[in-house]
């Protein structure tokens, strides 16, 4: 995907401007329609980050995330952030607006697992790892992360 | 077989008049197709002349035997000669009759998704997503007994959307549960002891000094004489 | 009291020692747990897109079990056990689902064309659940061998508790575990992390990651005094229990500590043998620890 920015940007007297491009709105629109979240209620208080205990393993931070899908900055898809989200719902208990920031890490995973992609193998596992692994890890593992 | 009892089928795009009472298979042969694959007991038991087929004015296309499924009017047609799945090695003495067994060399039945579209596909009516279900939770015995009446013929693997193989799934369960389950053929062993020790050897030095005729009523009145 | 029963995967397998301790324990309070005659999968998670529909097959059949079973007479009444919290989580939801969105039922049934119509009537619940809602008195009663002694720090994990409409119990401060655990005589050690997540599905392929996570967790319930950790679902069992030798490869530091289920715990208080508490499957070890405190 090449990054295209979704904002002119000015300088004016005070600093920087950023203006939407209305182009940029279908991917904030699939984001809505995937997760059924209305993205516009995060007001970026970071209580989701702060909850968050993946993280230490995340280049942008769930609410830096949301901030990106509000902006339809496409770039949120190819962060390791939606990948190494657990689903473990930390997010939705906290946001003070009702958010649930997991269906929104889960409904970008899916924009991009649904061009066939599949984030992780069977392959790279070992004949060990397979006898070891619950049937539960194994499942829900292959339902996040593949096609 | 009446002459005027005709119906249209089409094979791989093309149409033909065959006679209403055939299967799949005699309708193809009697319009003109020669099977080089795709063909094989003709009994309904090898699972190589998986079909896959569209009745008329349905948008289904469902999975048959081409030897066993009578022809209709308006059937749209095509094979499925060699499902391509890959059957993993094993040894079979190394591998314990559980969940295990099915995780390690088929990691993938855990994307199964109970949605049943094996069994629909299944022309041996056998329930399908219940059998891979039960390898999923190590049941090896179960798996074993639903899928008894398998014969690989790949309509379940070429249809299922988790790209999961079944038939691998019941043979490798089959294999398992008679190895390690239900135990050596007791009879048999015995009548081969029976065989070693000379039980029959006299009867069977009789018989080599028959005539033909004689051979020949034995024979025919054994039945009777049981 | 008999009712529906639905084990998941990972409880006729890895998990069995959650599945005999859950069945023997709930026995020597009343309940029955009728397992379903015939289940699949749930899925595990429960599916977060709002146009999926594949995804809701598994829960929903298994859904459609119980109702044929109370048609069979097996059962007469409409409430589904679990006790993997991702079954618990993946059920409710679908049923949920399966009640307030007519349309996506639709779609459901038309594919699903050979099943009954699932009514929407089941209700799914956790152990737990019943067991508060019959009052802890009920357990104290049954207690034979209370756990005197024995610092049990309380391990939720995430899908027990949240999403927040799902939860059995409030995700910011849970106590149904830690009232259980008194009930049976246990000194509570409460812990920080205790809802914090354990890393997962992520025991897959990052492991290093869930071992962290998982360490955390463990040497907070370590510094708390706990002398072991009872957990209510299989995999955070696994990361916390199982992968401990994981954990010990990235941080050679870490101390070990014993992890159960509740429900062994239960069983064990109940004087149960063997066969039920099946202390024999976890790894590691928890008898060693029981011993010293002359529980076993």
């Amino acid at each position: 995907m090449s990054y295209v920015y979704p904002y002119e940007m000015s300088t004016g007297k005070s600093g920087l401007y950023f203006t939407f491009k209305p182009e940029n709105a279908s991917f904030k629109a699939k984001i809505e329609e995937l997760s059924g979240e209305n993205i516009d209620l995060c007001f970026q208080c970071g209580g989701c980050s702060s909850g968050c205990p993946l993280t230490e393993e995340m280049d942008l931070l769930p609410s830096t995330v949301m901030r990106y899908a509000q902006l339809g900055i496409e770039e949120a898809l190819e962060s390791t952030t939606i990948w190494v989200c657990s689903t473990c719902f930390n997010c939705e208990v906290r946001c003070p607006r009702g958010i649930d920031i997991a269906n929104v890490m889960e409904a970008m995973r899916q924009m991009v697992l649904r061009t066939k992609y599949d984030r992780v193998s069977l392959d790279d596992l070992t004949p060990e790892e397979l006898r070891e692994l619950p049937q539960i890890a194994i499942i829900s593992n292959l339902r996040k992360l593949t096609a | 077989m009446e002459k005027n009892n005709m119906v249209t089928i089409h094979v791989m795009g093309k149409k033909h008049e065959v006679p209403a009472d055939l299967t799949i298979m005699k309708a193809m042969e009697y319009a003109g197709h020669q099977f080089r694959r795709g063909a094989g007991c003709r009994g309904g038991y090898c699972g190589a002349c998986a079909t896959i087929y569209r009745t008329h004015g349905s948008y289904k296309l469902q999975g048959a035997l081409a030897c066993q499924k009578i022809v209709e009017d308006g059937m749209y047609i095509a094979q499925i000669p060699f499902s391509p799945a890959e059957k993993k090695r094993y040894d079979i003495n190394e591998v314990r009759a559980d969940d295990t067994a099915f995780l390690e060399h088929y990691p993938e039945i855990a994307r199964c998704l109970s949605c049943n579209t094996c069994t629909k596909a299944c022309p041996q009516d056998i329930m399908v997503m219940d059998y891979v279900q039960a390898a999923l939770r190590g049941d090896v015995e179960e798996t074993a007994k639903l899928s008894f009446d398998c014969i690989n013929c790949g309509l379940c693997a070429i249809r299922c959307p988790a790209e999961i193989v079944p038939y691998n799934i019941g043979q490798l369960a089959r294999r398992l549960y008679s190895k390690y389950i239900d135990g050596p053929t007791e009879h048999v062993l015995d009548k081969v002891k029976e065989v070693e020790a000379g039980k029959f050897d006299a009867e069977i030095e009789e018989m080599k000094g028959l005539d033909r005729e004689t051979l020949q009523e034995r024979y025919e009145t054994r039945e009777k004489r049981l | 009291m008999k009712i529906p029963y639905y084990p998941g995967c990972t409880l006729k397998t890895k998990a069995t020692n959650f599945d005999a301790s859950t069945v023997a324990a709930a026995e020597a309070l009343g309940i029955e747990l009728v397992e379903l005659p015939r289940w699949n999968c749930c899925g595990t998670v429960h599916a977060l897109a709002r146009d999926d529909v594949m995804h809701y097959l598994a829960p929903i059949r298994n859904l459609i079990r119980v109702e044929d079973m109370n048609a069979e007479g097996l059962v007469d009444e409409k409430r589904l056990v679990t006790q993997c919290a991702m079954c618990y989580n993946t059920l409710k939801r679908a049923n949920q689902a399966a009640n307030d969105d007519p349309e996506k039922m639709e779609k459901i049934r038309g594919i699903m064309e050979k099943e009954q119509e699932y009514s929407g009537n089941v209700e799914v619940v956790h152990l737990l659940e019943i067991l508060r809602q019959g009052g802890w008195d009920r357990v104290k009663e049954a207690v034979e061998k209370p756990l005197t002694g024995i610092k049990v720090a309380p391990y939720y994990g995430c899908l027990l508790l949240r999403p927040r409409e799902f939860g059995i119990d409030d995700p910011d401060a849970p106590k149904i575990m830690e009232d259980l655990l008194e009930a049976l005589g246990a000194e509570v050690v409460d812990f920080p992390y205790k809802t914090k997540c354990c890393g997962a599905y992520h025991a897959v392929h990052l492991k290093e990651v869930a071992a962290d996570l998982s360490q955390r967790i463990l040497k907070q319930a370590v510094e708390a005094g706990a002398d072991m950790v009872a957990t209510a679902c299989p995999l955070c069992d696994f990361n916390l229990g199982e992968r401990q030798t994981e954990i010990k490869k990235h941080f050679p530091d870490f101390e070990s500590i014993p992890v159960v289920y509740y429900t062994q715990l239960m069983a064990l208080a109940f004087g149960q043998n063997e066969e039920a508490t099946a202390f024999d499957v976890n790894d590691p070890d928890p008898r060693p620890v029981l011993a010293e405190k002359g529980l076993v």
